[in-house]
């Protein structure tokens, strides 16, 4: 019973403990057997069948996914880098080129002790303490699956070296990487700028230029100066090359190449040996100069001093010379040309007398009597002049000369401050002048509006007094203007008042094709003020440097100058005196002195502030006269150059 | 007797039991594995040379294996069984990890693997019992066939090797089903079985759970347990209807594919000839085992149809859970590709199983029942 329950295999059976012979049935034994194989049959060709339904599923249906994805495996894109654009100045010299040479890298999560690692590297190559503190830099701001660059420029013996102990280091890699580097080192430094190793704010840039694609395998972008500004020139094509790889990701063999194009070349408006002359007249001297050819924008020179060696950015600068420029209180790193904002002082002036002429506030002709200071309504607050006792009867040309500043208070003190802000304006101050470095500020040209919108907690602080414009008409209040500014106003001026928009590039050069496209001077617009107008101040500007404030720094000149000094107050002097020698060095005035030359047919115009200089006549003109001495001269002339602190000369001491 | 009497005589005893129809299904299955190997081993000639001497030591053991009456191997079966069992123990107590499992036994001269053993040792053994205690079978044979299956069951999904217990669990199983196991008490299996998931589960070892969630979700683990089927997928999906062409196959070539000449070589094979390479080769194995249970289905004894049965349905089984685990049908377990992968073990088992097939073909009409 149980074992029917159980079993089928057969019917009646006798037991053999009965002895009785069994009693079976073959046929039906065979039958049932071969039923039994025949359902194992049918389940054979079920499982076949399932697997046959599989591979069509698999080859057939999702033939196209797969065949993507095994595309994926072998087939690896490998971007190669295009060369970078060479920077030249305008008359060819290289100021920034980029060369081949071998790194060590290391891939940080395919190491397992990296430390170790590098001690055990440091046998084989030179590894300086600064190249290990570089990688730990790096490492921190890197994804740890990435290549980085431990040491640079290796030799070709210590390539040789690391390349016959590679199989002792996993994670290792000798690569040949673009170099920058910037031969003439902090010269023009500001200007040029430097390349540096892309971060996540490169890369939204990229992404939003829509360039990601072709930055793949680039590891450098341009950072500061103009290998920012024109980074999409210098940069280039990336090329592709298509490799099959092996699951260990190494190339079997090339499958297909489309070659990068080199970035553009890139030509300045710049004269480096003009730059040079600057930058080694300012010696130790903190300040920035800004020349620019008024008749095109060109800029021919671009200071900022003191500079920093873009070399050292190059491959990611190291932690100590890093703090060393970033926490100097010379701030090597501030782009004093565009960020810095300064009180313009007296040279302001001579804007300030063409705005009065352009009005119709003054003439030529008209005198005031200094007696060395300015009073309001006869009893309230005196603004002092610089000379004692007064410049006696003053007109324009001689308030321009001498820089009377009670000629300005008067004038100012009729004047309404936003008839000055339009025509200001209209030079350049308090706007941006869209030169081609990035980062300019906007500075401050004040006005009603201005000083309403301005955060201040009281109604006082946001209304408008005469003191402010009285203040503000020897340029000092709240003016505040960059070098650049001034450089542009100045130019304006001497090309009889037709602006340029400032720019230091002159050409880009396509390297293939050899096409150059050149930059072409862009006049933005003629100032609102009669030619003659222009002419008596320049004239009066002439006469700074023939008779007045300027004399003595352009004595002897072989060609005609104009130029105006200028001091801007660091430190407010409650009625007192101003003693140089009393105050300690960062809290003296900063000295100011545009000009420009020839005067009858200017070729360059140039704005020279030295911080904290003291008198623009003692320290900013002598480095203008060399600037302007070489470019019109083609030489330095020796010897014209009063050295710094050097007691006050009566005959310039009014500014 | 002349040169020819004596050449005559010589084929006839090499053929005499020789299927023809059978071996010459093995030797194109052979065949085409070796063409696949020689791609997948990137043409090594060390490799087609190694595998052929195992050919030649199968086909050796495969002639004699065919001259052995089923009667003479019946005798066997219950030594055999019970030194691979007592092996079994060894392993147990004694056996050499290899790769955090202890499979191996160190006997010595070399290092044997005693599951292996019981693949044949155990179909075998319930052959034997059912044809000695043939026509009376009942549900206390049920039980003792049930505990001489759960006990090399049980020592090997120790070891652990969960899909080698499985196979040998199953090539039981044919034997109970073959001889007449009613389905009811199959029914009532699958549903004990069904019922005892959630503690088999909790019987599991991580790694052996881990292969499973990673079967039904290849991407949970993709550089790891999934690669393997992943790559395998990617292969075989790739190759499309015609394939990719002998030496072609780019997952292989590029070295994507792992254990590309043992058990992923249907891999190789799928990627290189395709859809249509795929079911010419579904055909062979066909072909093989219908004629396999043609064999069978003639054989004189229960022993012998026993026996004959539980190997033909096994060679179905190795054949269908390689292909179904190379596609990413079944999650993977270590089973070679019958006649294709790599391997002297596996290659010579195969041929032996085909060598008792030939025998209880040539020998059906000398014995009656």
């Amino acid at each position: 019973m149980a074992r029917h329950t159980l079993f089928n295999t057969g019917g009646y059976r006798g037991r053999r403990r009965f002895g009785a012979l069994e009693l079976r049935d073959p046929q039906r034994e065979l039958f049932l057997f071969r039923r039994r194989l025949l359902y194992a049959f049918v389940f054979v060709v079920l499982g076949f069948g399932g697997l046959f339904a599989r591979f069509v599923h698999l080859q057939v249906v999702q033939h196209a996914h797969y065949r993507t994805l095994a595309d994926s495996n072998r087939i690896a894109v490998v971007p190669i880098v295009p060369n970078r654009g060479v920077i030249t100045d305008r008359n060819g010299v290289v100021l920034a080129q980029s060369f081949s040479a071998y790194t060590l890298e290391l891939t940080p999560s395919r190491i397992a002790n990296l430390d170790q690692t590098i001690d055990q590297l440091a046998e084989l190559v030179d590894i300086q303490p600064r190249d290990r503190k570089r990688f730990k830099k790096v490492l921190e701001e890197s994804k740890n699956f990435e290549s980085l660059p431990l040491r640079t420029k290796l030799t070709d013996e210590e390539v040789a070296r690391l390349a016959v102990n590679r199989f002792r280091f996993p994670g290792m890699e000798i690569k040949a990487r673009l170099f920058r580097h910037y031969p003439y080192g902090e010269v023009a430094s500001h200007a040029i700028g430097y390349i540096g190793r892309i971060n996540d704010r490169d890369l939204d840039r990229i992404a939003e230029w829509e360039e990601s694609a072709n930055y793949k395998g680039s590891d450098y972008i341009g950072k500061v100066g103009v290998e920012l500004s024109y980074e999409r020139e210098l940069h280039g094509t990336t090329g592709v090359e298509k490799v099959e790889v092996d699951s260990g990701g190494r190339a079997v063999r090339t499958l297909s190449r489309a070659p990068p194009s080199s970035g553009n070349d890139l030509r300045l408006s710049l004269d480096i040996k003009l730059q040079e002359v600057a930058e080694t007249a300012f010696g130790d001297r903190r300040g920035a100069l800004v020349a620019i050819d008024p008749t095109t924008g060109d800029i021919l020179a671009f200071v900022s001093k003191p500079g920093f060696d873009p070399n050292l950015f190059v491959d990611g600068i190291d932690p100590t010379n890093w703090q060393l420029y970033n926490e100097s209180p010379d701030k090597p790193l501030l782009n004093r040309p565009l960020r810095g904002a300064y009180p313009p002082g007296s040279t302001i002036k001579p804007f300030l007398a063409l705005a009065a002429l352009t009005s119709g506030k003054r003439t030529p002709q008209q005198t005031i009597s200094d007696p060395g200071f300015f009073q309001l309504g006869g009893g309230g607050h005196r603004w002092r002049d610089d000379k004692v006792g007064g410049h006696g009867l003053v007109d324009m040309y001689k308030s321009i000369v001498v820089s009377c500043d009670t000629y300005y208070y008067v004038l100012a003190s009729e004047t309404d401050i936003d008839d000055t802000h339009r025509f200001l304006s209209q030079l350049g101050f308090g706007r941006k002048s869209d030169v081609d470095i990035e980062g300019e500020l906007t500075g401050v040209l004040p006005s009603r509006e201005w000083k309403r919108k301005r955060a201040g907690n009281r109604e006082d602080d946001r209304k408008w007094y005469l003191g402010d414009s009285i203040s503000a008409g020897i340029g000092q209040g709240y003016n505040a203007f960059t070098p650049m500014q001034l450089a542009l106003a100045t130019a304006t001026i001497a090309n009889d008042g037709v602006a340029f928009r400032p720019h230091i590039a002159k050409s880009v050069v396509n390297t293939k094709t050899g096409e150059k496209r050149a930059v072409a001077p862009q006049p933005t617009h003629t100032i609102a003020a009669k030619p003659e107008h222009i002419a008596f101040v320049k004239n009066a500007l002439v006469g700074v440097n023939r008779e007045g404030t300027g004399a003595r720094a352009f004595a002897g000149t072989k060609y005609v100058t104009a130029g105006k000094t200028g001091t801007a107050q660091v430190y407010s002097l409650k009625g007192e005196k101003y003693n140089a020698a009393k105050i300690d060095e960062r809290l003296r005035d900063h000295a100011w002195f545009i000009a420009y030359a020839p005067a009858d047919k200017p070729r360059i115009a140039l704005v020279v502030l030295v911080e904290n200089g003291g008198f623009g006549a003692q320290s900013a003109a002598p480095i203008a006269r060399k600037v302007l001495d070489f470019h019109v001269l083609g030489r330095a002339e020796p010897g014209t150059a009063a050295p710094v602190g050097s007691p006050r000369d009566v005959d310039d001491a009014s500014d | 007797m002349n040169f020819t009497e004596v050449v005559g005589r010589v084929w006839e005893v090499l053929t005499r039991r020789i299927d023809s129809f059978l071996f010459g299904c093995a030797l194109a299955l052979f065949g085409v594995g070796l063409a696949t190997l020689f791609s997948a081993a990137d043409q090594s000639v060390a490799r087609m040379s190694s595998q052929l001497m195992s050919f030649a030591l199968a086909l050796a053991l495969m002639w004699i294996l065919a001259n052995i009456p089923p009667q003479t191997l019946a005798r066997a079966a219950v030594p055999l069984y019970l030194v691979g069992v007592l092996l079994l123990v060894g392993v147990a107590l004694f056996g050499v990890v290899v790769n955090g499992s202890r499979r191996w036994l160190n006997v010595g001269i070399a290092r044997i693997q005693p599951s292996e053993l019981m693949k044949i040792a155990l179909p075998l053994m319930l052959a034997w019992y059912f044809q000695k205690f043939e026509g009376r079978i009942n549900w206390k044979d049920f039980a003792v066939a049930a505990v001489l299956i759960a006990l090399p069951v049980y020592l090997i999904k120790r070891q652990p090797d969960l899909g080698t217990a499985l196979l040998i669990g199953a090539s039981g199983f044919y034997v109970l089903f073959l001889a007449g196991l009613s389905w009811k008490i199959i029914a009532g299996m699958a549903a004990v079985g069904g019922a005892a998931g959630p503690f088999f589960w909790s019987q599991l070892h991580d790694y052996q759970r881990e292969r499973i969630l990673t079967f039904i979700d290849p991407s949970r683990d993709p550089l790891g347990a999934g690669y393997h089927s992943t790559q395998a997928s990617i292969a075989i999906g790739s190759g499309g209807v015609i394939g990719k062409g002998w030496l072609n196959g780019t997952q292989t070539h590029l070295d994507f594919l792992p254990e590309r000449h043992t058990d992923f070589i249907f891999a190789v094979f799928g990627e290189e000839f395709g859809l249509v390479g795929a079911a010419l080769l579904l055909v062979l194995y066909m072909l093989l085992i219908g004629r396999a249970l043609v064999i069978t289905a003639n054989a004189s004894t229960l022993f012998a149809r026993l026996l004959a049965g539980a190997v033909t349905l096994m060679l179905f089984t190795y054949a269908f859970v390689n292909m179904g685990m190379v596609s990413g049908l079944l999650p993977v377990v270590g089973v070679p590709l019958p006649l294709m992968s790599y391997g002297g073990t596996a290659l010579v088992s195969i041929f032996i199983g085909l060598g008792v097939l030939m025998s209880v073909h040539a020998h059906r009409t000398l014995v009656k029942a």
